[in-house]
């Protein structure tokens, strides 16, 4: 299927028939495996030259191909580099998969062409070992200097209790704290120019404008930004190592902690990608609770990040009335789910259990609270003449570096581009509901600002539509890998009961096979990406976050402004520091 | 010897109400943000603030060994002495006054100028970066500031014809100085929130980007000077709004000291709900403002009362 999209025979025609051979997924994104020398032009070419360019580097990540089992005889790498390219001219992605050998784990960098190719690279060196040759600072990312070993490496131990016991000598931690102070001259950076010294200010990794544990090294002249260093990988939980060792089923309530604001709006992206591996279609009704529980958790979100950017900028008050709102979000989410900020509620084929009674009760009376309230945050935050001075043309970029630095989500919508997954792409039943995409011009602060605002009365909208339209019928597939399984007839019906206690106990198989999922997250875009190669777990599973990218951007999007605006800016780019490190 | 008692009463009663306005704001600041607020030390929390003091006492008194100790000591002591003094020339009512000196209004100028030094000290003495930059601001915001804060209360002064505040008060005897110096008055309140670095102005602080900006260094008994320095400065400033612009101690029926207090609070109440609503401006927005909108606004308010003054004494 994928053999006959027109992207692969314009690469025909410019690169000679076998320039690569194209691979089949069960995702129908069209997958290319290439070799290491062609890569960087074929790149270059998707890029820049081809009639409907892939502008976006959407992801990038590598998977260590020793252990798998559903592999091809011939196939002889033990690594596989992987670009996940994205056009919006052909609203497609495209894979680009380049096979590695463990005598010669190195690459060409990309950074040339794409500026966000950066702390991918740096991560793929992390986590594979991958070698980048020409990257400026091929240096770990997410783990501390002194890590022994590449941990997303099948050989690589994923439990504390096959490593050795873990102890910090008081020589040790001098070592570390050592190797944590920055050094200006490791980064290119100056220590002073023209009579003029630099500041170099450390802020975080605890600070209170930092909205987590996120450290940003400033150099500064006089409050005026010259260039940031992030360090980031203070939060990172190996969420993606995890994945490789919790079943498909036991890893859902993982996911909820990715974006730790978007509680099961995780679960949509992965659970979407399980069920397209396994081929279960999920029932109209499961669907739609989904999207209104997705819905419900966008406004949890964006209510939160209204209240600390409000704050960010000085202002005490907002951030206590959103967090009210929130917590009325989260009465609907607890008579729901049970849980609050991280219900691990959605399973694979639907949800856990049907609406409870009354719930539409609680959902009108929240859809008729939070509007006027809405109205009165416009005046007193957005319509504030301070806070429009303090917001109003800072940390400006443009559609298209937006797009360099694969920038999606809010963030992207407010540079004037109108581009939201649940229309372009939609999924969980997402093209039966009628909203609209709020978009704005400028791409500064107030204008991200403007357009998440808009945001929750959209979705405001779709949850009203779940709640007049919401359907009739089952909530979990009728399906023998939907987990866990349904239990009505185990105790008159033996094979039943076999495959319930091994559904239940093992966990379901899913078909071997490679599968992507995205979905138009509280952030951004974030998509899962996995592997199965037919055991009760994945063979690897990488997350695509959206504040990953947003953070990369920050220095380049902050310099030249002040310290007061570098509060501004992370505010307003919304990121969950968790969603970054993973 | 009665003197003294006076004193030693008015500082108690200054301690006390300082403290008292913690807790006021903060339980002010729960309401109108939908929440309690301290409520469970004492009846509905009224002793919250004693609590703080005692574990603000009671903590290690401690010194950043890289910090400059002499003046790193020295700075929350010079707030704290410089607002207590101010307060020397404050008339409660025409005889419960400390000291009624003729440049009593230029003496609450300078010592409120001597003040922001300790901003200044306090943010290099303590030789880290947050606290350094916090000092740079509050240096810069104060230049911005004091000039038209003085500047902003000439107009009262020559209509009252003196700088004794309580010869100033009983010049308001048939009319409050706001309503003829209403742009005077919103200019100094302006400078007054500045002055004692509240939101909107507490750039110098600036907790989101700052961490706690000239005093992060701080703890124990020495933040808890720069902390009843800003409140003692809440009360000055807003007696010396009162004095100024709203009468003093004047008023029908009600005993002279209850109107002013009454008054007074009315004005730290617009204080603390100026600190629950606005945003804070950034340091260049706000040094701009000064500089090109409250200076000439307050020059052409002079110029504009000078005028009136002059025209009125031409016509006998």
């Amino acid at each position: 299927m994928t053999h006959d999209l027109p992207i692969i025979d314009e690469l025909r025609l410019k690169f000679g028939t076998d320039y690569a051979q194209i691979e089949e997924t069960r995702d129908g994104v069209p997958t290319i495996s290439t070799d290491k020398a062609s890569v960087l032009p074929l790149l270059r070419f998707l890029k820049q030259d081809a009639a409907q360019p892939y502008p976006m580097l959407f992801d990038m990540t590598a998977i260590d191909e020793r252990n798998r089992r559903d592999r091809s005889m011939e196939a002889s790498n033990e690594f596989t580099a992987v670009y996940q390219l994205f056009s919006f001219d052909r609203n497609q992605d495209l894979r680009i998969k380049v096979p590695l050998a463990l005598d010669d784990l190195a690459l060409p960098t990309v950074t040339s062409i794409w500026p966000s190719a950066n702390w991918y690279e740096r991560e793929v060196w992390d986590m594979f070992g991958i070698r980048f040759n020409g990257h400026p600072y091929l240096r770990r990312l997410l783990l501390p200097k002194s890590w022994d070993g590449h941990p997303l490496r099948k050989d690589h131990p994923a439990r504390a209790t096959e490593m050795e016991p873990f102890e910090l000598t008081e020589e040790d931690e001098q070592t570390e704290q050592e190797l944590l102070k920055f050094s200006p001259e490791e980064w290119g950076m100056q220590r002073s120019q023209d009579h003029l010294e630099y500041m170099f200010l450390n802020l975080g990794p605890a600070h209170t404008g930092t909205h987590g544990i996120l450290r940003l090294v400033v150099q500064l002249a006089g409050e005026q930004i010259v260039d940031i260093v992030p360090d980031i990988g203070f939060h990172h939980r190996a969420a993606e190592k995890m994945g490789e060792r919790q079943t498909w089923h036991t890893y859902i309530p993982y996911t909820d902690r990715i974006d730790y604001l978007g509680g099961v709006m995780n679960e949509l992206p992965y659970l979407l990608a399980v069920e397209r591996l396994a081929g279960i279609r999920v029932p109209v009704r499961a669907q739609v609770i989904r999207v209104m529980l997705a819905e419900l958790f966008r406004i949890a979100s964006h209510l939160v990040w209204y209240g600390t950017f409000a704050q960010d900028v000085g202002q005490l008050s907002p951030v206590f009335y959103m967090f009210t709102d929130r917590e009325r979000v989260f009465r609907i989410i607890e008579a729901i789910t049970g849980g609050r900020m991280h219900p691990g509620w959605f399973r694979i084929g639907g949800v856990a259990h049907d609406l409870p009674e009354g719930w539409d009760h609680l959902v009108r009376e929240f859809l008729e609270y939070l509007p006027p309230r809405l109205n009165e945050y416009d005046t007193l935050v957005l319509g504030n003449q301070i806070f429009q001075a303090r917001t109003k043309g800072v940390g400006c970029y443009t559609t298209q570096e937006a797009i360099d630095w694969g920038i999606t989500g809010p963030g992207l919508r407010a540079t004037g581009f109108s581009w939201d997954f649940r229309k372009t792409q939609p999924y969980s039943g997402y093209e039966q509901f009628d909203f609209e995409v709020p978009t704005a011009v400028n791409g500064d602060c107030y204008d991200r600002g403007l357009v998440r605002v808009e945001e929750m009365r959209q979705s405001l909208r779709i949850i009203g539509q779940c709640l007049e339209h919401m359907p009739e019928g089952p909530t979990k597939a009728d399906h023998p890998l939907a987990t866990p399984p349904d239990k009505a007839r185990t105790l008159q019906d033996i094979e039943t009961l076999i495959q319930h206690f091994l559904t239940v106990s093992w966990g379901p198989r899913i078909p071997a096979g490679e599968v992507m999922a995205k979905v138009e997250a509280t952030k951004g875009c974030n998509a899962y990406y996995l592997i199965s190669d037919g055991a009760p777990w994945p063979y690897r599973v990488r997350i695509r976050t959206p504040s990953f990218p947003h953070i990369q951007m920050v220095p380049s999007i902050s310099k030249g402004h002040v310290l007061s605006d570098l509060l501004a800016i992370l505010g307003s780019v919304d990121f969950v520091l968790a969603d970054v490190d993973r | 010897m009665n003197e003294l008692a006076f004193i030693v009463i008015l500082l108690g009663a200054l301690f006390t109400i300082s403290a008292l306005l913690v807790w006021v704001e903060r339980r002010l600041l729960g309401h109108w943000q939908e929440r309690y607020g301290p409520n469970r030390v004492g009846p509905g929390g009224i002793l919250q603030s004693a609590a703080d003091a005692i574990k603000l006492l009671a903590k290690e008194d401690w010194t950043p060994p890289f910090a400059d100790k002499p003046v790193f000591i020295l700075a929350p002591a010079v707030v704290l002495s410089a607002v207590l003094l101010s307060f020397a020339v404050v008339p409660f009512t025409p005889s419960l006054v400390v000291a009624d000196l003729n440049i009593g209004l230029l003496f609450v100028f300078a010592l409120s100028s001597l003040s922001a030094y300790s901003v200044v000290l306090a943010g290099w003495a303590s030789n880290s970066k947050y606290a350094l930059i916090g000092g740079l601001r509050g240096s810069a915001q104060m230049f911005s500031y004091e000039v038209f804060m003085g500047l902003s209360v000439m107009g009262v002064v020559m209509l009252a014809g003196s700088f004794r505040l309580r010869d100033i008060v009983e010049a308001q005897q048939d009319l409050w100085f706001c309503i003829p110096q209403l742009i005077g008055a919103g200019i100094f309140f302006i400078a007054a929130l500045a002055e004692t670095h509240r939101l909107p102005f507490d750039i110098p602080e600036a907790e989101a980007e700052l961490v706690a900006g000239y005093h992060t260094e701080y703890s124990g008994m020495k933040f808890g000077m720069f902390f009843l320095g800003e409140y003692l400065g809440i009360v000055l400033m807003s007696s010396l709004i009162v004095i100024l612009f709203f009468g003093g101690w004047q008023g029908p029926w009600l005993p002279p000291l209850v109107w002013f207090w009454l008054k007074t609070t009315v004005i730290i109440t617009v204080f603390f709900l100026i600190r629950a609503t606005l945003p804070r401006p950034r340091f260049d927005q706000l040094i701009t403002f000064g500089w090109t909108v409250m200076l000439p606004a307050t020059l052409l308010n002079l110029l504009v009362t000078a005028a009136v003054i002059l025209t009125n004494r031409d016509v006998p």
